[in-house]
């Protein structure tokens, strides 16, 4: 309890701080009255049009990313598992790339977060039919690899025949994740998704615990394993496509977070979920506040921020494995 | 009363059958010893008869919704892995997970079964730093918390030390003494004899021999399906039983 009060405090200050932070330099008190303020006016914009939804799918996207990367990890039982691992980013990636490439991205403003939408939607269709009602964890990996990897070809093909190069650097920037200038269609867009996704996987706290034991003893407990896989499998989705489909790739932040509040949370997978939502929330947060201020004039990529940060965790992370298993 | 029946119960590895038509019955107050070489069927016997693999014929807890089963049976699995450093107060725990139970309910429930296993010293300690042999004893811990009327075990004392080994045993007997019923695969024929109250033997998924111990491990059973022969002495500690030779 005392973790989530901690985590949820961090989460409040951060997201305080990604309101207050931004190129136009306005002061606490004029912020914070611009947001609750119904008159239109400049600060006004500013605050509750581009600063409000930022920190808004800030939250959203952070919470849904790390939650998902618990409760992969715990249904998997492997600390090295994350969301991206069901192939939904990478298609949902490709749906959106797809979009720029086409041209359907210009038509109207929420275009591309549809167009990911729908290629996370297909990948979820195509999992199911790999690795759904029968087949198990191996299966579900293997599944997604193929999955991703067949997303990412096409990615790279799209780039490849990509007519100019400022579509192919569109394509790219996009490719990188940000939350700058989105807006609160955004947020509306996504929220019900992340909503669905992240209830269904708050729900498996106790068939993670079980699955400490491995398949067989959670399956003699009680625990339907097959119920089980469809809601991590729905829930990722839901979770993350929403997320790729309005914040872009935001890597490590899945991985990266269950595995620093594991042992805060004595291991427990039940107890992790609610957390790493928390914590995933903090961490996209804080990179976004990260990117603001160290490069505030050049538009420094969210994803390439936790990923520079996330990689060399995840180095450490195999060599402090490797050890162990020596 | 009868704890489990199995009727005419095969299961199929592929094509190949590693179960073949096995009907039983356990009942209350048995401790049964499932017996048998390597690849006899034991594991596939009692995974299949709690439904954890496709199967022929009937059993009668894996008819059961899976939340009716876990509180009528508990498995104790061949495998020992713990994905994650929990400790093991709340790895003994999980084992109240399909019951919907007050919390001072699971507490007792979970405090009783430590006691069992003399467990009480390590419940704040991680899981996963303990030795084999005593990550074993907590797993069985967690078996033991679901409290349930039948526990199905596959080798449970395989690689732990000789006292660890007896006190399990012990520990089963009084199970089966209290009115419960324990299935349990056992390699060690010595300790079988020893502690079982009852003796199946399988071979190549068939059950050869099914009855009190001294009747099971016969001479000719021996010979036939283990390939040995071996030395039978009634002592103050009861029946001992020691494999003397290879007789093949």
């Amino acid at each position: 309890m005392k973790v989530l009060f901690a985590l949820s405090a961090l989460v409040a200050l951060l997201f305080m701080g990604s309101l207050l932070i931004g190129p136009a330099g306005l002061g606490l008190g004029q912020s914070l009255a611009a947001l609750f303020s119904g008159q239109g006016g400049a600060v006004v914009l500013v605050m509750q049009e581009i600063r409000l939804p930022r920190a808004l799918l800030g939250l959203m996207a952070g919470a849904s990313l790390g939650l998902s990367g618990a409760a992969m990890q715990g249904y998997l039982r492997n600390p090295l598992a994350e969301p991206g691992l069901i192939g939904v980013s990478a298609s949902a990636a490709l749906g959106a790339v797809l979009a720029l490439q086409t041209g359907v991205a210009a038509l109207f403003a929420l275009a591309l977060p549809l167009a990911a939408l729908a290629g996370a939607a297909v990948a979820v269709l195509l999992i199911l039919a790999l690795a759904g009602p029968r087949g198990g964890a191996l299966t579900l990996i293997l599944a997604g690899v193929a999955i991703s990897a067949l997303a990412a070809a096409a990615t790279s093909l799209v780039l490849n025949l990509s007519p100019n190069p400022f579509a192919a650097m569109e394509i790219v920037y996009w490719m990188m994740g940000s939350l700058a200038d989105r807006s609160m269609d955004h947020v509306w867009l996504a929220a019900p998704f992340m909503a669905v996704g992240m209830v269904m996987l708050l729900s498996l706290g106790r068939g993670l615990d079980a699955l400490t034991l491995g398949e067989d003893a959670a399956a003699s407990m009680g625990v339907n394993l097959t119920r089980l896989r469809l809601v991590v499998i729905f829930g990722t989705a839901l979770a993350v496509g929403a997320s790729v489909s309005v914040a872009g790739s935001i890597g490590f932040v899945g991985l990266v977070v269950p595995h620093i509040l594991r042992p805060l949370v004595g291991a427990k997978p039940s107890r992790l979920l609610a957390a790493s939502a928390l914590g995933g929330a903090a961490m996209v947060l804080a990179a976004d506040i990260a990117v603001r201020l160290i490069a505030p004039d050049q538009d420094l990529k969210l994803g390439v921020l936790t990923a520079l940060i996330g990689a060399p965790f995840f180095l450490h992370l195999i060599w402090r494995l490797r050890g162990e298993e020596a | 009363m009868t704890l489990l029946s199995l009727e005419n119960l095969t299961v199929r590895r592929g094509l190949c059958p590693v179960v073949e038509n096995v009907s039983l019955t356990v009942a209350e107050g048995e401790f049964v010893g499932l017996i048998g070489p390597n690849g006899a069927g034991k594991t596939s016997l009692l995974r299949g008869a709690l439904g954890l693999l496709p199967f022929e014929g009937r059993s009668s807890l894996a008819s059961l919704a899976p939340r009716l089963r876990a509180r009528a049976a508990a498995f104790l699995p061949q495998g020992r892995d713990i994905a994650w450093p929990v400790t093991v107060e709340a790895l003994v725990a999980l084992g109240r997970g399909a019951y919907v139970a007050a919390a001072d309910a699971d507490r007792e429930a979970v405090e009783r079964a430590l006691d069992r296993m003399g467990l009480q010293a390590y419940r704040a300690r991680s899981a996963t730093a303990l030795s084999g042999g005593e990550q074993a004893r907590v797993l069985i811990a967690r078996a033991l918390a679901q409290e349930t009327p039948l526990l199905l075990a596959d080798e449970p004392v395989a690689g732990l030390d000789p006292e660890a080994q007896l006190k399990t045993m012990e520990v089963f007997r009084t199970l089966a003494a209290e009115g419960r019923g324990v299935v349990a695969s056992i390699h060690d024929l010595g300790l079988a004899a020893r502690s079982c109250t009852r003796l199946i033997l399988l071979q190549a998924g068939r059950v050869v021999a099914d009855g009190p111990p001294r009747e099971v491990l016969s001479d000719d059973n021996l010979a036939r399906v283990f390939g040995v022969r071996g030395f039978h002495a009634e002592t103050e500690d009861g029946p001992v039983f020691q494999p003397m030779g290879v007789v093949r």
